[in-house]
């Protein structure tokens, strides 16, 4: 199995794992479209780390099965947490500077979204597939 | 990374060819603003064809530095938008929105001459 771990400390690491995100979804026959909705959630979500955590981790994996490309993101970190991740997920909420679109427009981008967010823990998973021809 | 902004006799033009981080972004903002006061242009144009993602961030800093340009008694026309950005924008509610824009470079330019136009 494919990963690819990308640590997540200041802006250019966003621009690492975003790159690293739409080269594994180019490699594995996923269409731009595809390529720009993966590379622009793994985008938003390692900029929360930033801005809210200081720092954490996104990890990339190729998780294709049989007939299925399939590529899973964890963005992980030790901040804060998400206090109400029922509001956190809904459109126009945002705590930070007025970013916005943040969870509720990356969520629409993917096709699998999960968070599970504690004081101390938060992981954000994401995943977009496609079936093979 | 300095993106370079050009003049071209009363217009500027600019292209965003790699892959900015947040700070870069601002200091383009910063840049563009101080450009357009400096050779006192009537207009630019920022041509994003090479930009394969534009997030939230990136959209708000576009938007912001065309209102501002604005602000300051310019045009701006941004050009250029690959269709997976403007599909990847609208999917997540970030439409760049109260921006002139432009399908490319050509387009952006005549756009950007109307506009001027139309000031004066």
């Amino acid at each position: 199995m494919n990963e690819k771990a990308v640590k997540i400390e200041d802006s250019r690491d966003v621009v690492r794992a975003r790159h690293e995100g739409r080269e594994m979804a180019r490699k594995l026959g996923f269409g731009p479209a595809d390529q720009a909705r993966l590379a622009t959630a793994i985008s938003e979500l390692t900029r929360n780390v930033i801005q809210y955590a200081g720092k954490g981790v996104c990890v990339i994996t190729d998780a294709s099965e049989m007939g299925i490309a399939k590529i899973r993101v964890r963005v992980e970190d030790h901040g804060p947490g998400i206090a109400d991740i029922d509001q956190a997920i809904e459109p126009g909420f945002s705590t930070g500077n007025g970013l916005g679109a943040g969870l509720p427009g990356t969520r629409r981008l993917v096709h699998e979204f999960r968070i599970d967010s504690k004081p101390g823990h938060t992981v954000v998973s994401i995943g977009i597939v496609r079936r093979r021809a | 990374m300095k993106i370079a902004i050009l003049k071209l006799r009363d217009i500027l033009l600019t292209s965003i060819h790699v892959d900015l981080t947040d700070e870069d972004a601002l200091e383009f903002q910063a840049d563009v603003l101080e450009m357009v006061k400096k050779t006192e242009a009537k207009g630019i144009v920022i041509d994003i064809t090479a930009m394969n993602v534009v997030d939230s961030f990136m959209a708000r800093i576009l938007n912001e530095t065309a209102s501002m340009v604005k602000t300051l008694g310019a045009e701006a026309v941004i050009c250029g938008m690959r269709p997976e950005v403007a599909l990847t924008l609208v999917e997540m509610g970030r439409e760049l929105t109260g921006v002139e824009t432009a399908v490319n470079l050509e387009q952006g330019v005549d756009k950007l001459r109307e506009l001027i136009k139309g000031r004066q």
